[in-house]
């Protein structure tokens, strides 16, 4: 579903990426963790081309999204974001912010959008909701709108970007429960997290990146019990 | 001070239709003025230089010269820049349009700016196109934030269109000023037309609050 080889990515002198490759396999779930700073936004930003890398290259399915003809927007319709601090727009109503690019961006009529919207805000817990403004919801009523957001475009990927870490601890669960359901479904997705127990349970697989580099790839329960390197080591350490 | 409003009192009306003169001026321009304030805008947080440079200079110029400046030389150099004579009332809508436009787009660059630069990035995110993203998200969050500085210069637009009487418009100005000048009295009826220019801007003003306090029907 999605492949990386050597990827790099530059801000100017600084370089944030160095030389990633793996792959995520469709219907797998990946969790990234790593320091603060490690580059796993930067990781994830250059999946949905957020970032230019600088160099190496990116496919999702079939197509080499580095590629100068390829066409950024049709890509991003197909990989769903959702940040750590929900960007939803806040001059629309939830049922809004959710049938706005499904109708804008790939036409759909206001019928198919709001259909496939109440949809999606059933499977968050808030169809009650749908006419209220984004002020009006709690952090994690609005992380599980974005979620939604997100998934309305009908995406074959969804990325997550620290989707707990601007949380109250209370909320953090809400938001996890929805992310593992759609787990469940079999969507393709890259969890960059610090939620660890999270990561153990859902994830098929765990990235660990220290300072550009993917230091480690190997399935939860090996890396949790038996971490190869000195620095995931001492990174769950602190973490746990 | 002696004060008599009563030789006045049937020249009123006559000053009175000056607010439709004044008005129409002032909302053609600040409608036309506010429309070249986004494109101005826009011109300015884009990424081609060419484009930038001709919105920097634009503002800088119509920024840096008086308006009535402006106004007369729209007003004056018409036939030799259209090759006729342009009536002043367009004259008048034309350089209150181009300058106010300069001042909004100052207002609106900053408004965009201002707004997080995250929602551009979940815009982008859904595959929203840059022209959609802007029309649809950016600019009425950007819009609403400065809603109360374009109320600003939509009054300032109000009151300054008085200058429009130096190139014979008849607006309220124009008007109370003629009524003196029949009368040998210009104190009363230039009271007038303050009174009247005052309870105009009372009223924008009003107005733009009641427009702010329904924009901010999202918080
Ligand atoms: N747009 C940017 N411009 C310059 N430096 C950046 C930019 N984005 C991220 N960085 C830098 O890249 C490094 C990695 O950032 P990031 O990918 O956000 O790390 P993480 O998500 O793992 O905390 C940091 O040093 C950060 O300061
Ligand atoms: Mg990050």
């Amino acid at each position: 579903m999605i492949k990386v080889e050597d990827l790099h990515k530059s801000f100017g002198k600084l370089e944030v990426l160095k030389g990633i490759t793996t792959s995520i396999q469709e219907g797998e779930v990946v969790a990234i963790i790593g320091p603060s700073g490690s580059g796993k936004s930067t990781f994830l930003r250059c999946l949905n081309l957020l970032e230019i890398p600088t160099s190496g290259r990116v496919w999702i399915g079939e197509e080499d999204v580095t590629d100068k003809k390829t066409n950024i927007m049709k890509v991003r319709q197909n990989v769903g974001m959702v940040f750590q601090h929900f960007y939803l727009f806040p001059h629309k109503t939830v049922l809004q912010n959710l049938t706005y690019a499904p109708m804008k961006v790939k036409g759909l009529s206001k019928d198919e959008a709001e259909k496939i919207a109440y949809a999606l805000l059933e499977k968050v817990g808030l169809s009650e909701k749908a006419n209220e403004y984004p002020t009006r919801l709690s952090g994690g009523q609005k992380q599980r709108v974005a979620i939604a957001r997100a998934l309305a475009m009908q995406p074959n990927v969804m990325l997550f970007d620290e989707p707990t870490s601007a949380l109250d601890p209370e909320m953090v669960k809400e938001v996890l429960e929805v992310m593992k359901s759609l787990a469940h479904t079999g969507m393709t997705m890259a969890i960059v997290t610090h939620e660890m127990g999270f990561a153990r349970e859902v994830a098929d697989r765990v990235l660990f990146l220290d300072d550009g580099v993917l230091v480690e790839d190997a399935p939860p329960i090996e890396f949790f019990s038996n971490p190869k390197s000195k620095r995931a080591k001492d990174f769950l350490e602190k973490m746990l | 001070m002696s004060l008599d409003f009563t030789p006045f009192i049937p020249s009123l009306p006559y000053i009175l239709e000056g607010i439709f003169v004044t008005l129409k001026i002032v909302l053609l321009a600040g409608v036309l003025g506010f429309a070249l304030g986004i494109i101005l805008s826009l011109f300015k947080i884009s990424s081609i230089k060419i484009l930038l440079w001709i919105a920097d200079i634009y503002t800088s110029i119509f920024r840096g010269t008086p308006l009535v400046l402006q106004l007369m030389l729209i007003y004056y150099g018409s036939p030799q820049v259209f090759g006729y004579q342009i009536q002043p009332y367009t004259a008048a809508i034309l350089s209150f349009a181009l300058n106010s436009g300069a001042y909004v787009s100052e207002i609106i660059r900053a408004g965009i700016l201002a707004v997080d630069k995250g929602q551009r990035e979940a815009a982008q995110a859904l595959g929203v196109p840059y022209g959609k993203m802007m029309w649809d998200i950016i600019l009425p969050q950007a819009l609403k934030n400065i809603l109360p500085a374009l109320m600003n210069e939509f009054i300032t637009l109000t009151k300054e269109s008085a200058i429009v009487t130096t190139i014979g418009v008849m607006d309220i100005m124009r008007r109370s000023y003629q009524v003196g000048a029949e009368n040998y009295s210009f104190f009363e009826p230039l009271l007038i037309a303050g009174l009247i220019y005052y309870l105009m801007v009372i009223t924008l003003t009003f107005l733009g609050k009641a427009l702010e306090r329904r924009m901010r029907r999202s918080d």
